[in-house]
């Protein structure tokens, strides 16, 4: 009995070890509030620990919004919706090129933020989604240190690589709901490619531009 | 106005193509862009005055007032007229029938008026009481008056007509228009505005980055936000519209209808 007992043995072993490595990342597994609170605390400690960043160091800003900010987020998502019906008349090259050219405005102007941040604090409320849900609202509040706390919420999707990030709310207005008009109404001007053009002229500007020095 | 986009090699149809363009083009720039802002003409022009009056005196002057004065002046001008605002959002959360918040506010007035010396210090958000910005067109709003179009007031800013038209109620529930003598009202005044300027001064100029339009940003976030003031962060029944709005599907090209504005995109391209 006892070599047919070890082959069993092994056996069971063999199975429990593949489906423990079969078994997906944990990361892809995280709920969306908790992706987003790692996120945040991530990002506030790093900006409260290095000087370069408070001073205004645009490139170190940058870095910081690429590496722990943009993995998370559906740029191509976002672009979709804030195009609208223009999205379904754009070819995959525009799509991409105005995906594109709208992140790095989103890069841009999210450094910007970043850099006034001080001592406030973020509070997180519960969330109310049903965990089946695959697309969720996160909400949280900024505490600053004079009037009413500042809203910032997130939308998530889940996608085939995790949850990601795909609108953000600031203080009431909708990322995505706030460019939809300006979007429309450039694309009605002068065409997709028109709207391509004025966001790459921005973000040219942007880039030349050094980031004011918070007081 | 030129397309860059190849509409074709053969010039007759280029031209042909460019008058079609600028025609509809042309009817395009008649019809209103947004449907919440019928008096965009008005607003676009208001903007303009506001924003010259902006840069001319009170950006520099907020500018100078948060580079100069010390931070606990500032805070302190901040807190007194916080302090006075406190009593019409009181009042404005209860006849919203939000009693909670309305003697939340009654207690930050009654702590910081006098622990606060005369509401100089904010006492009552470090014990936890935080602050309600309640006005009385977000109680119109509560009460089911909508919002109205989009409505850009000279020196005051960007506004609805409802909460235009509740505005004079907000003047008169203000405590700091019974001042006097009526040279310190004034003077009030005038460092209330660059005290708010002030606080708003680094949001502006991200502003300036992030917007392609300023007139239009500054209305759609304005349009948004005032919508989640009035609900207290809910945002209402917008999410339906923009998730049909984004569906991928490859199908649905053939059932697009294609509307007014949107033969100038596909003339100038194809």
């Amino acid at each position: 009995m006892k070599p047919i007992a070890q082959l069993i043995a092994t056996a069971a072993t063999l199975v429990f070890a593949t489906s423990v490595i079969a078994a997906p990342a944990p990361a892809a597994n995280e709920a969306p509030d908790v992706l987003v609170k790692r996120i945040s605390a991530d990002v506030i400690e790093t900006v409260k620990a290095d000087k370069d960043i408070q001073a205004g160091n645009r490139n170190k800003i940058m870095e910081l919004v690429n590496s722990k900010i943009l993995p998370y987020v559906d740029a191509e998502k976002m672009t979709m919706q804030a195009a609208g019906r223009f999205w379904r008349q754009a070819t995959p090259e525009q799509q991409k090129r105005l995906s594109e050219e709208f992140r790095t405005l989103l890069v841009y102007t999210y450094s910007g933020a970043l850099s006034q941040i001080k001592n406030e604090t973020i509070e997180f409320k519960p969330m109310r989604n049903d965990p089946a849900d695959t697309d969720v609202e996160v909400r949280s509040q900024v505490n600053v240190t004079r009037g009413e706390p500042i809203t910032l919420n997130y939308r998530l999707a889940k996608g085939a690589q995790g949850w990601k990030i795909y609108d953000i709310n600031v203080l009431g207005a909708w990322l995505v709901e706030t460019y939809k008009g300006t979007f429309a109404a450039e694309i009605n001007k002068s065409g997709i490619d028109g709207l391509i053009n004025r966001l790459a002229e921005r973000n040219k500007q942007l880039a030349s531009k050094p980031l004011k020095a918070p007081k | 106005m030129k397309s860059k986009n190849n509409v074709s090699t053969l010039p007759r149809w280029r031209g042909l193509a460019l008058a079609a363009a600028s025609c509809v083009v042309l009817a395009g720039c008649a019809a209103p862009s947004n449907p919440q802002d019928p008096l965009e003409k008005f607003n676009r022009a208001t903007f303009a005055f506001n924003d010259a009056v902006d840069r001319v005196a009170l950006k520099p002057a907020a500018t100078a007032y948060k580079n100069v004065l010390p931070g606990f002046v500032q805070t302190g001008v901040s807190n007194f007229f916080g302090n006075l605002s406190d009593v019409w959002s009181s009042a404005n959360n209860l006849m919203q029938g939000k009693g909670q918040e309305g003697m939340s506010d009654f207690m930050r007035v009654a702590i910081n008026s006098t622990f606060g010396i005369g509401g100089v210090l904010d006492i009552a958000s470090e014990a936890g009481l935080q602050k309600h910005d309640e006005d009385f067109g977000q109680t119109l709003g509560v009460w089911g008056v909508p919002s109205g179009p989009y409505l850009m007031l000279p020196l005051l800013g960007p506004s609805t007509v409802r909460d235009t038209a509740a505005l004079p109620a907000d003047f008169a529930a203000d405590p700091w228009t019974y001042k006097e003598p009526v040279n310190v009202r004034n003077i009030g005044i005038g460092v209330r505005a660059v005290d708010q300027r002030a606080s708003v001064l680094e949001a502006s100029n991200l502003f300036e980055e992030a917007a392609l339009d300023r007139y239009e940003f500054i209305r759609d976030g304005f349009m948004q936000r005032r919508q989640s003031q009035v609900y207290d962060g809910e945002s209402g029944p917008q999410k339906d519209v923009e998730k049909e709005d984004a569906e991928p599907a490859p199908a649905s090209n053939t059932q697009v209808v294609p509307e007014p504005a949107s033969p100038a995109p596909d003339t100038q391209r194809k």
